[in-house]
């Protein structure tokens, strides 16, 4: 048989039952990773449960730092009957399967393409443990043990982040650094360590990721930071996986930041709403009074929020909303991930609206975004949601550290305060003095008898007067169409890569990719092994909506573009046949959506399937470029 | 107060403390019905802020949909307004206090908004004690679609197209008492004489102030039958009369030994109410319950101050919310900087 080989490059899998205490222990395993300066990526595959069903873990080590799905097993460490027929299945021949022997394997899941271990954990913590807690618990410890030995995993490493964990609690730290200490031994007197797949710090890893000090985070730890940073005092919200951390992590930090020195009060406001339509409501209500405000929510949350979301633009309000995106309803799939509420965000509401929509790709990006969704709220004064989900938002991502600019100063937008409006001749609300579409906003309280004015939605003339005029309300939609297209100028362009060589091209087409948020990095994974197939392929990554104008060349400059998401109907590609007039066959889907993230392995199979499928019947319109 | 611009003023009119005239108090003309309940309840507002010398810009006044709620357009026009969406005033006003904790806020919503529509965030509202005054204008109809039964149409009330309706009503003062409401009031559009005390005391008192004034809609339901008439209201009115006196001001009006109840608010003003209109201490949460329970088994309408607790905590407060409005933190208050960002990178490595 031949084994799968290699160094710093596989996908090991952990295979649990949920409300074990594996989710902590799975961490350590892929911090020590991260530790030994090598890429990895984790992700949770968990189900909507609290305790007792399947649940696995992922993760993808990769020395070219590839942090998306790559597709596949090579290491499965099942320490769950319940799943054991599937997880065997699913290693790739040659490839590894870690599991429990205290109980014999059954017979119909021997295969003689994979390599089999067997520790008896669950005996070895019944010998050594005597409360069934710690048996349960260090089990998960004692196969992190194994792999140690397996993989190489530096020991000290492990000691040290134990360290960390259990800070000041001895008795703790000794036990699990025992239970590792058991599994290596176990390991190491067991099988021939290592195994042909293993790690080795600095290795071959990309030297541009070994310099630079990449951070380990969740996205919706960043999103919380940059409410932080961004100035962000009032947060309603109403829990909904997988938003929930995105408060949480805000509360944590305000706990420790924004309490004012000399009054022990708090700097900020945080309400757990009745319900998502309450939510905005709050979030609305402290907009209009000029605070900087969010909420967190999910699909469902954001279809309760669709109603004020409309009276939001119509009323030009700033708000910030954070839709962590999941799969569906909530009887869907509430813990897997999608990228399926695009077009949902993007028209939310009744009557002729349009929403600014920013979409980050990595946690630096999570955390930069969010400060830049509040001066975009109040720059443009409309709602800017942005569009992150779980799988950025709840795993663990490898990024470039956060950086802050103590210089930054906020940007309030166009508001008159009392000296302002003694100065402004002629003010009314809805006047566009600067022809951007932008006008010139009022605050409560402001002055005592000037810039008062009744908000409302779009029943009003310019000076905010309540008019049912046809006129008026023409005069005020156009207006806000005009606003949207000076957004297209504020929000963050989309990111290009210089095209990458390709040695005995097998097209003549130009071929282009779009891609966004969490499809990016299995897209640039993807698009760098079919280039070494002979297909170059030139990438966009949009990062907002509007789209920047480069978005329509790019896809006029290419004879096929694909555009790979993850959801069913292909909503950025509809979204871009809506707003670019884009002939809807110059558009490819690439799809993903079963709620697990989407592989670099699947985007170059349905890549190719269409080449091969459609190349003959494309004309080139270009000359070629290889 | 520097921006306030010297004005003539017709030398007649009586100012109030702040030199405000009542006409400083008013908004546009009502384009709501003739004879409309709410018209009078506005008007009811524009006094009682005037004589109390609120100051009109330090006041935001939010309402949902409806035609109670377009009301704030026709009072106050020196002040903020918000007209929002249908029964989500009260988490626009959530938002809106927290935000600003410097501003009087007064939110407006029918029995339609807050009964049916909006009852959740009514309900929340209440739980939460904003701090704020909130006033039903109940007709016991949905006005604005044409007249539609509301939530709080009494059993057995008839509607305009003459059916009956069979369903219990909802009573919102008393589901506020139940609720925990801080203060409760019930009053009727037609009663200036006690409306007005009554918003005075509401706009003193700090935190969640809820009146429920029955309003009659002159369109859709002040005909034979309906319990929410004009003149089936006055039939059955048991008012209990009340005088405000603000804080700082001094009382003048004598009243004889035994004959009125005085309750100080936390601003120290002071609401007098008539002894002899009322049997029980407005303290007593559930004495004011049965009060309302037992007038309304007899058919009357009791109205006035039902309940007071004049040191309930409010949201700002409870939530040990700084006493700078948070819309005026800046970035030194708000933004901790480079040093504390690069030490939480050192934590995630
Ligand atoms: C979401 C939504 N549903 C329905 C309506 C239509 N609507 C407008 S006002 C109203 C009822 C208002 O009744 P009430 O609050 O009692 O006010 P009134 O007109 O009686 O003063 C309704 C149902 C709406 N504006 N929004
Ligand atoms: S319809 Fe009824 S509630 Fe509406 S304005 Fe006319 S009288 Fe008032
Ligand atoms: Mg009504």
């Amino acid at each position: 048989m031949k084994q799968i080989a290699g160094i710093n490059d596989f996908v090991v899998k952990f295979a649990n039952v949920n409300g074990t205490g594996s989710a902590s222990a799975n961490h350590l395993f892929a911090k020590s990773i991260f530790r030994m300066g090598i890429p990895v990526s984790p992700r949770n595959i968990f189900p909507s449960n609290i305790q007792g069903l399947p649940t696995w873990y992922e993760v993808r080590v990769s020395s070219k730092g590839y942090l998306g799905r790559r597709g596949g097993v090579d290491l499965m460490v099942c320490v769950n009957p319940q799943s054991m027929e599937k997880d065997v299945a699913s290693v790739e021949p040659g490839g590894y399967f870690l599991f429990d022997n205290t109980k014999p394997l059954a017979p119909h899941l021997k295969r003689d393409d994979i390599t089999y271990f067997g520790v008896p954990l669950t005996q070895m913590c019944m010998r050594e443990y005597d409360t069934p807690r710690l048996q349960q618990l260090l089990k998960n410890v004692v196969y992190v043990g194994v792999l140690a030995a397996l993989l190489d995993i530096e020991f000290p490493i492990l000691k040290n982040l134990l360290n960390d964990q259990f800070k000041g609690k001895e008795k703790l730290i000794s036990s699990n650094v025992h239970a590792l200490e058991m599994g290596y031994q176990y390991a190491t007197e067991n099988f021939q360590c290592p195994l042909p797949i293993r790690l080795e710090s600095g290795g071959n890893v990309a030297p541009h990721i070994l310099e630079s000090e990449h951070i380990l985070m969740n996205g919706n730890t960043a999103v919380a930071l940059g409410a932080i940073y961004g100035g962000a005092t009032v947060a309603a919200w109403y829990p909904i996986t997988p938003s929930t951390s995105v408060v949480d992590a805000f509360a944590k930090y305000a706990e420790r930041m924004r309490i004012d020195p000399g009054t022990g009060k708090k700097n900020f406001a945080i309400v757990q709403a009745e319900d998502e339509l309450a939510a905005i409501g709050m979030v609305i209500g402290a907009g209009w009074n000029g605070a900087r405000a969010f909420t967190a929510t999910s699909g469902p949350g954001l279809s309760l929020m669709s109603e004020f979301l409309g009276l939001a633009y119509f009323a030009e309000l700033p708000a910030v909303l954070i839709d962590v995106q999941r799969s569906g309803p909530s009887t869907g799939m509430p813990t897997r991930s999608q990228q399926s509420d695009i077009l949902a965000a993007a028209y939310a509401s009744h009557g002729d609206t349009k929403h600014v929509l920013l979409f980050p790709a990595t946690p630096r990006e999570c955390f930069d975004m969010t400060v830049q969704a509040f001066d975009l709220a109040e720059q443009l004064q409309t709602p800017i949601i942005m569009m992150s989900d779980l799988d950025l938002g709840m795993n663990d991502w490898m990024s470039p550290p956060l950086e802050w600019d103590d210089d930054y100063q906020m940007q309030r937008g166009k508001v008159l305060d009392a000296d302002g409006l003694e100065e402004a001749k002629d003010w009314g609300r809805y006047v566009d003095v600067d022809g951007d579409g932008i006008c010139y906003r009022t605050l409560p309280g402001a002055h005592p008898d000037r810039g008062s004015y009744f908000t409302r939605g779009s029943s009003k003339n310019e000076r905010a007067i309540y008019s049912e005029s046809g006129d008026d309300y023409v005069q005020n939609v156009d207006r806000l169409v005009r606003k949207f297209e000076t957004a297209k100028s504020y929000v963050p362009a989309p990111k290009t890569h210089p095209p990458i060589k390709v040695k005995k091209p097998k097209t003549k087409l130009n071929l282009g990719a779009v891609f966004f948020g969490t499809s990016a990095s299995p897209a640039y994974e993807a698009v760098e092994t079919l280039a070494e197939m002979g297909y170059g392929i030139d990438t966009m990554r949009i990062r907002a909506f509007p789209f920047h104008e480069s978005l329509d060349q790019f896809i006029a400059d290419h004879d096929r573009v694909f555009v790979i998401e993850q959801n069913r109907d292909g909503q950025m590609r509809q979204l871009i046949m809506n707003e670019c007039q884009i002939a809807p066959s110059q558009l490819t889907s690439v799809l993903n959506y079963s709620g697990t993230p989407i592989t670099a392995r699947s985007i170059v199979r349905q890549i190719l399937e269409a080449l091969e499928a459609k190349s003959a019947d494309v004309v080139s319109l270009h000359p070629e470029t290889a | 107060m520097s921006y306030l611009k010297p004005k003539f003023r017709h030398p007649n009119l009586p100012t109030n403390a702040l030199g405000y005239t009542v006409a400083d108090y008013e908004g546009s003309i009502s384009t709501l019905c003739a004879g409309c309940g709410h018209d009078s309840i506005s008007s009811a507002i524009i006094n009682a802020c005037f004589q109390s010398s609120l100051e009109p810009h330090k006041i935001a006044k939010l309402s949902g949909i409806g035609c109670s709620s377009k009301m704030p357009t026709y009072f106050l026009g020196k002040s903020h307004g918000f007209n929002s969406v249908h029964g989500r005033m009260p988490s626009v006003a959530t938002g809106a206090s927290l935000a600003n904790r410097g501003l009087t806020y007064i939110g407006i919503s029918g029995d339609g908004d807050t009964a049916s529509i909006g009852m959740g965030q009514f309900v929340h509202l209440i739980r939460r004690n904003v701090n704020m005054t909130y006033i039903v204008a109940n007709n016991g109809c949905y006005g604005l679609t044409k007249g539609q039964d509301s939530a709080t149409a009494d059993l057995g009330s008839v509607s305009k197209y003459g059916a009956v309706n069979p369903f219990d009503g909802i009573d919102l003062a008393s589901l506020a008492m139940l609720q925990g409401a801080g203060f409760v009031g019930r009053s009727f559009s037609g009663d200036k004489e006690q409306l007005e005390p009554l918003i005075r005391a509401a706009m003193s008192h700090q935190g969640f102030a809820f009146i429920d004034v029955v309003s009659p809609c002159v369109t859709f339901n002040n005909h034979q039958g309906s319990t929410k008439s004009y003149a089936e209201t006055r039939e059955n009115l048991d008012a209990m009369p009340l005088d405000f006196v603000p804080m700082r001001e001094e009382i003048t009006t004598q009243y004889d030994p035994g004959t009125t109840q005085g309750v100080t608010l936390h601003d120290g003003s002071v609401i007098h109410l008539h002894k002899a209109s009322h049997e029980y201490r407005t303290n007593d949460r559930t004495a004011a319950l049965n009060a309302v329970q037992m007038a309304t088994q007899e058919g009357r309408i009791l109205t006035g101050l039902l309940f007071l607790d004049p040191n309930s905590q409010n949201l700002n407060q409870n939530l040990n919310i700084a006493s700078k409005p948070l819309n005026e933190l800046g970035k030194n208050e708000l933004c901790p900087g480079s040093r504390v960002l690069n030490s939480i990178n050192e934590g995630l490595r």
